[in-house]
């Protein structure tokens, strides 16, 4: 049962990559281009703890954990540079 | 002690994550990560240098619980939205919301409720720090919806950070 | 029992999976940025969630050991979506000038401050944002 779920959810994902990467190309704007890599990030990380769960392992979370971390760091300092036209100020 | 540990619940915090971070229960663990809990608060009160008046009990737990409540239902009423709503329908609007608290970190908390809790995000805050702009996916009535998030979240933060 | 545990399981993985693409939808169809926020905000780190609370279950259910790694992902997840959601409003708003046609279509005009002193903090000094 849990292996169906399992390939339900990765399908379900794979298609939220893809739509964020359409609005990635698409735009229109940059803080669109942000908040697409951002839910990309979010994802990715969903996708890496279902392959874990999948594999059975689960030193795949310390992958997920870090990007988490990056993909946060990353999104804001985006959003700041947009902002200020700096990141650190 | 005031001294050694001027924010304890960030000391508290940081031990945790350590411990949480190791993935293991040991002496040893938690001795360096009470050694980070101390040093890390030591070495950044000087950007924050006032204790948050933040009284910690168990109003606090029950606004982690009511919030955990409202961002299951949140997430249903935004996928319904998002699913079966035409975008001419969408009755988006931004909302001004007066506020009553008085420190920074109350806002602060006040502004991520209101991110992750239905249909608003919260956007910034006035140059006098006394309304808070709000962004609603679909209100019909914007004035209640302040009134409901005044009543319902604000109200409560008012108990716990004084 | 494990058949019950293992049906909860599977309900959180694929409750997971499709909140995380009902965000992407929605990030996908909503017609201006301040709406778009509202999808990944909220439906994204829902999914995420589910997923990670469905391996919280999972592991020990299944004879290997529990990982306090998942609970620490979903806390940090939790704290920072509405920290980069304000970041990109703010980078929304104050791009509203520059991007002009390309967002107004959709966009509702911003509101003034009620205070005839006071302007929104992306466009006034962030020295008064202090409360006193």
């Amino acid at each position: 049962m849990i292996d169906v779920a399992l390939t339900i959810a990765l399908t379900c994902i794979a298609l939220a990559v893809v739509l964020n990467l359409y609005r990635l190309l698409r735009g229109p704007t940059a803080p669109d281009r942000i908040l697409a890599l951002d839910t990309m990030v979010i994802n990715a990380i969903a996708l890496i703890i279902l392959f874990g769960i999948r594999e059975g392992t689960t030193v795949y979370f310390e992958a997920a954990l870090l990007l988490a971390m990056v993909g946060f760091v990353g999104t804001v300092a985006y959003a700041k540079f947009l902002l200020r036209g700096d990141i650190v100020e | 002690m005031r001294r050694l540990f001027p924010h304890p619940g960030l000391t508290l915090l940081l031990v945790v994550m350590w411990m949480l971070v190791l993935n293991e229960l040991s002496v040893g663990g938690f001795l360096l990560g009470l050694f980070f809990g101390t040093l890390v608060p030591l070495f950044t009160a000087p950007f924050w240098p006032e204790r948050p008046p933040v009284r910690y009990g168990w109003p606090l737990i029950a606004y982690g619980l009511l919030v955990i409540g409202d961002i299951i239902v949140a997430n249903f009423q935004v996928a319904r939205l998002i699913l079966f709503c035409r975008n001419r329908d969408l009755r988006s609007c931004w909302l001004s919301i007066p506020l009553d608290l008085q420190s920074a970190e109350a806002f602060t908390v006040l502004a991520g409720t209101i991110s992750l809790t239905p249909g608003t995000v919260s956007a910034d805050i006035s140059t006098d720090g006394r309304h808070l702009l709000v962004h609603a996916l679909d209100t019909s009535d914007p004035e209640a919806e302040v009134a409901r998030i005044k009543a319902r979240y604000e109200r409560r933060l008012m108990e716990i950070f004084r | 029992m494990a058949a019950i545990l293992d049906f909860v399981i599977a309900f959180l993985i694929v409750l997971g999976g499709a909140f995380a693409l009902i965000g992407s939808w929605g990030l996908a169809r909503l017609p201006a940025l301040m709406s778009r926020l509202h999808g990944p905000t909220k439906a994204t780190t829902l999914g995420v969630g589910g997923c990670l609370i469905a391996s919280m279950l999972y592991f020990p259910s299944h004879g290997m050991s529990w990982s306090a790694h998942e609970l620490l992902i979903t806390l940090f997840l939790f704290i920072t979506a509405p920290i980069s959601a304000n970041m990109i409003a703010k980078a929304c708003i104050h791009g509203r000038h520059v991007y002009g046609d390309a967002v107004a279509k959709y966009e509702v005009p911003l509101p003034r401050p009620p205070h005839p002193d006071a302007e929104w903090a992306t466009f006034g000094s962030t020295e008064a944002a202090k409360p006193e």
